[in-house]
C-alpha cells in the first residue's frame, strides 16, 4: 500500500511536470529572465500546486495520523541560518545555469535521457560531496 | 494558449500541471505523512542522506517521476524541451543544485510548493532566496553573452 502510494505520487508529479512545461529548461530559464523575454508560466505552476497543498495542510491539521502510516513525519525546524540561505542561493545559481531543478531533471530521464543523465549525475555528485563534508564533526 | 504580452507563456498548461503537482504532494502528505520534496527523496533513494524515510518509499517516488513523464510522452505527446548547449551548463548546474539543495534542506518542491503553502517562514525565505539567486544568475550570464 505504502509503495503504491509513493509510486502514484511520483507518477502524478512527473505527469504534472510534463504538462506544466517545467521539463523545458528554456522555459524555466525564461521565468528567471526577468529583465529579458520574461515567461511567467512557472508562477502559474507554483500557484496551482500551492492551491491544492493549502487545502492539504488544512486537512492534515484535522488528522491524527496519515492514511497509510503510523504518524506524520514533517520538518519542525524554524531556524533561518546561513546553511539555509547559502544552500538556497547555491541551488538558485545552479537552477539558473542549467534551467533544471531536481524534479524535472529526474522526470527528463524518461524523455531526454542524455542531457538529463549528465545533469542528474552531476547533481548526485554534488549531494555526495555534501554528504562527505557534512559527516565531518565541527 | 498564450498572451500577447508574454508570447512564450503557457499559463493554462502551467496551472493544470501545477494542480497535478499539488495533488501528488497532497497524496504524499495525507497518505504517507511526508513532504514530497524531490531533492530529499532523491538523496534518500541514493543513500546520500540520513533521513528516516524508508528507502523503498523514496526510490519508488523517484521511479514514479520518470514513469509519469513517460506516460505523458506516450499518451499526450512529446515533452518539449530545449536544453542548454554543451555539457558545461548541465555539469555546473547539477553540482550546484546537488550541494545547494542538501545544504539548504530542499528545492522548488519541498520549500516552494509544500513549505510555502504551509506558511513556513523558513521555506518562504528559502524560496525567495533561490528565486532571487536564479534571477541574478540569468541576468549576469546574459550580460556576459552566455544566453541560450
Amino acid at each position: 500500500m505504502r509503495s503504491l502510494i509513493s509510486l502514484l505520487s511520483g507518477a502524478i508529479f512527473g505527469f504534472g511536470l510534463a504538462l506544466s512545461g517545467m521539463m523545458n529548461p528554456a522555459r524555466v530559464r525564461g521565468f528567471l529572465d526577468l529583465f529579458g523575454d520574461w515567461d511567467p508560466t512557472l508562477a502559474f505552476v507554483m500557484g496551482g500546486a500551492m492551491l491544492v497543498m493549502a487545502v492539504g495542510w488544512l486537512v492534515q491539521k484535522r488528522m491524527s495520523a496519515p492514511i497509510a502510516d503510523d504518524s506524520f513525519n514533517l520538518p519542525g525546524t524554524q531556524i533561518i541560518d546561513r546553511r539555509l540561505l547559502g544552500g538556497a542561493a547555491l541551488f538558485g545559481i545552479g537552477w539558473a545555469l542549467a534551467g533544471l531543478c531536481p524534479g524535472p531533471a529526474i522526470a527528463s530521464l524518461g524523455t531526454a535521457l542524455q542531457p538529463a543523465l549528465v545533469f542528474v549525475a552531476a547533481m548526485l555528485a554534488g549531494m555526495a560531496v555534501y554528504a562527505l563534508v557534512d559527516r565531518k564533526p565541527g | 494558449m498564450s498572451w500577447t504580452a508574454f508570447p512564450n507563456a503557457a499559463p493554462l498548461e502551467g496551472f493544470l500541471g501545477g494542480l497535478l503537482i499539488g495533488t501528488a504532494a497532497l497524496i504524499m502528505l495525507l497518505g504517507l505523512g511526508r513532504i514530497a520534496g524531490v531533492s530529499g527523496m532523491l538523496a534518500r533513494a541514493a543513500t546520500l542522506s540520513r533521513s528516516d524515510t524508508p528507502w523503498p518509499m523514496a526510490a519508488l517516488f523517484v521511479i514514479g517521476l520518470v514513469l509519469g513523464a513517460i506516460v505523458f510522452a506516450q499518451t499526450i505527446g512529446p515533452v518539449e524541451a530545449t536544453f542548454p548547449p554543451g555539457w558545461g551548463w548541465l555539469v555546473a548546474g547539477g553540482l550546484a543544485v546537488g550541494f545547494g539543495t542538501r545544504l539548504g534542506s530542499g528545492c522548488t518542491s519541498g520549500h516552494g510548493v509544500c513549505g510555502m503553502s504551509r506558511l513556513s517562514k523558513r521555506s518562504i525565505v528559502a524560496t525567495l532566496t533561490f528565486m532571487a539567486a536564479g534571477i541574478v544568475t540569468v541576468a549576469l550570464v546574459n550580460a556576459f553573452g552566455g544566453a541560450w
